[in-house]
């Protein structure tokens, strides 16, 4: 750590870890939910238990992004944070805000949450992912915006790197797409075009360009390669990213009622979304190759490489799979898009936040690497974590290919329930393959408790 | 990457592109939104369906459900339940939840008034009516 004030960062990412462990758990419930119905009803019904789960894993993921920029920006920028108490405010308001929405969420009913937190003065909830209270939704715009304003002085009156640029610019353009999730027109149609734009230009677009930047970073770091070298990879991956991110926007548009030329932008565009992602793995394996130094923190690197694999595999190959319109005619709405959307959030973004934490947390703590034990523990949670999470997406795959087999095809399709039935082996199996990511998670923990060995301290 | 491929020329086409590939999405945007009256019948709006869509969103039915495949995949599609069930149907069925089958997954009881259901089912009707490009495949969603 080269700048005291980097140190807010640590809150931020413990915090994300602890909601990361409560995201998992509740993806269990579900999982065990798929297969034995009434499991915990009516206590937590699946879309109590399914909101808990989404919300949980966004917020976790904007704590590790704060936290990355609060880590990373003081030390591209080579002066102290602009105001380290700004960001100690923002982080309890930002906790205190989750942890009241997501016991909202587990305490009264949904209708009577919306009422007591006036969606009747403007309806924003009760959709996909942005099921948040309106007070939930202005304090993520108020703190977001704190944050921005932190970080953006800070990097105004230090160095201007490439890659603090790049991570301000998707950080600016997270703040601003969220915006729409307060557009909620009564025309349905309206309403899922414009809230696309906060979902697909998030994960397919602005936060791709957190992620460059937060590898880049790490990158740099752990080889020691030349910057420019690095800075040129980052720029060519992000240009990629919009280039075929924006107009791949329309993959979303083939059934929704917009017009059908987005069946040829959508297909086109959003087939060549696996090329940044792919330029990703390469640029992350080359640049280890290239190393200039033996970073003694192995552990990161090995979360480093991960997450340009993974993110390849489950965005681009996921994400391709089932991405052309006559394709996604059959696919659209089946397990294949839960099977592609648990690898690609895991493999791009919880993957670049346990990247990130993995390099900065040791920092943070005083030391330049964990010991040889504490890495190895850490080094065996990411290959359970990734294998299960890899045995979950071929499981969800199986079964969706199943379900579209027997309900979407042939001259006597099933309905929606009987299907389900029909593939239940691959849900119990899905759900021992979450058990064993869960044992994964509990290894990662116990890595940060673990005394055994020395730490490395040299810088 | 080769010496002669600048980090300046790698930014050069990231802003470029970026911003050319925007204004392209406008563009785009603003014909769609032009057109959608055209599929989307919105004349049929009712202030039934306005409410309909309320009490949808109030009780997190997406948290289940799908509609016009978006949503959670726990429970049937339900952009054109009212085409597979009809009105009646509809009604019936969410008035006497949950099930209590051993073991199969249960819906809530939300209590809804007649009203509601009415409004519920505009809505599910006015959605089942939006040009989908023939979505879903067949009838079961």
């Amino acid at each position: 750590m080269l700048y005291k004030s980097q140190a807010v960062a640590k809150p931020y990412f413990i915090a994300a870890i602890g909601l990361f462990v409560g995201q998992i758990l509740f993806g269990l419930i579900m999982g065990y939910q798929y297969v034995v119905g009434d499991f915990l009803f009516p206590a937590i019904p699946f879309n109590v238990a399914r909101m808990v789960h989404t919300n949980l894993l966004i917020v976790w993921t904007l704590f590790a992004f704060m936290g990355a920029g609060y880590y990373l920006i003081p030390e591209e920028a080579e002066t102290e944070l602009f105001s380290p108490k700004l960001a100690i405010i923002m982080f309890w308001i930002f906790l205190v805000a989750g942890a009241l929405t997501i016991v909202g969420y587990l305490a009264v009913p949904y209708a009577t949450l919306a009422q007591m937190t006036g969606n009747d003065i403007l309806a924003t909830m009760g959709r996909e992912f942005l099921e948040q209270p309106l007070p939930t939704k202005v304090g993520i715009v108020i703190v977001a915006l704190a944050f921005l304003f932190n970080i953006s002085l800070t990097v105004l009156k230090g160095r201007k790197t490439s890659i603090s640029l790049v991570l301000l610019l998707g950080l600016w353009g997270l703040a601003i797409f969220f915006l729409f999730s307060f557009y909620n027109p009564s025309n349905l149609v309206l309403d899922k075009y414009f809230w696309w734009w906060t979902v697909h230009l998030w994960v397919e677009g602005v936060w791709e360009l957190i992620l460059g930047a937060m590898l880049a970073f790490v990158l740099i770091k752990i080889t020691g390669v030349d910057r420019e070298v690095i800075e040129k990879w980052l720029y060519v991956i992000i240009a990629m990213t919009l280039i075929t991110g924006i107009i791949g926007t329309g993959h979303h548009y083939f059934w929704i009622g917009a017009p059908e030329y987005w069946q040829w932008f959508g297909s086109v565009f959003s087939a060549l979304e696996p090329i940044p992602f792919f330029m990703m793995t390469v640029f992350a394996f080359n640049m280890v190759n290239r190393r200039r130094r033996e970073h003694p923190n192995k552990a990161a690197t090995l979360w480093a490489l991960g997450t340009g694999v993974m993110s390849f595999l489950g965005a681009g190959v996921w994400g391709f799979m089932h991405t052309l319109a006559p394709v996604n005619f059959y696919t659209h709405g089946t397990q294949i898009t839960a099977a592609h959307g648990h690898m690609a959030f895991f493999g791009a973004y919880a993957m670049v936040n346990l990247t990130m934490i993995s390099y900065a947390m040791p920092m943070l703590r005083g030391r330049s690497a964990n010991s040889r034990s504490a890495q190895t523990l850490e080094m065996w949670s990411f290959w359970l974590m990734t294998v299960s999470m890899v045995f979950i997406t071929l499981f969800l795959t199986a079964a969706g290919i199943l379900q579209i087999w027997l309900q979407r095809m042939g001259s006597n399709p099933m309905s929606f329930m009987d299907t389900q039935d029909q593939v239940m082996l691959f849900y119990w199996l899905r759900e021992i393959a979450g058990l064993v990511f869960f044992v994964g998670l509990v290894l990662y923990i116990w890595s940060f408790f673990c005394k055994k060995g020395e730490a490395h301290f040299a810088a | 990457m080769s010496e002669t491929f600048t980090k300046a020329m790698a930014r050069n086409i990231f802003y470029g592109g970026a911003v050319f590939f925007f204004l392209l999405f406008i563009a785009l945007t603003f014909d769609t939104v032009q057109s959608l009256p055209k599929r989307d019948h919105r004349e049929n709006i009712t202030d039934s369906v306005v409410r309909g869509k309320h009490i949808w969103e109030t009780r997190d039915c997406v948290g289940c459900h799908t509609i016009l495949g978006e949503g959670a995949y726990f429970a049937p599609e339900l952009g054109n339940v009212y085409k597979r069930r009809g009105g009646e149907f509809i009604k019936a069925w969410i008035k006497s939840q949950p099930t209590g089958a051993p073991g199969r997954r249960q819906m809530p009881q939300f209590n809804l008034t007649d009203q509601q259901l009415d409004d519920l089912v505009s809505f599910l009707k006015w959605t089942s009516e939006i040009n989908t490009s023939n979505w879903p495949p067949n009838i079961e969603g």
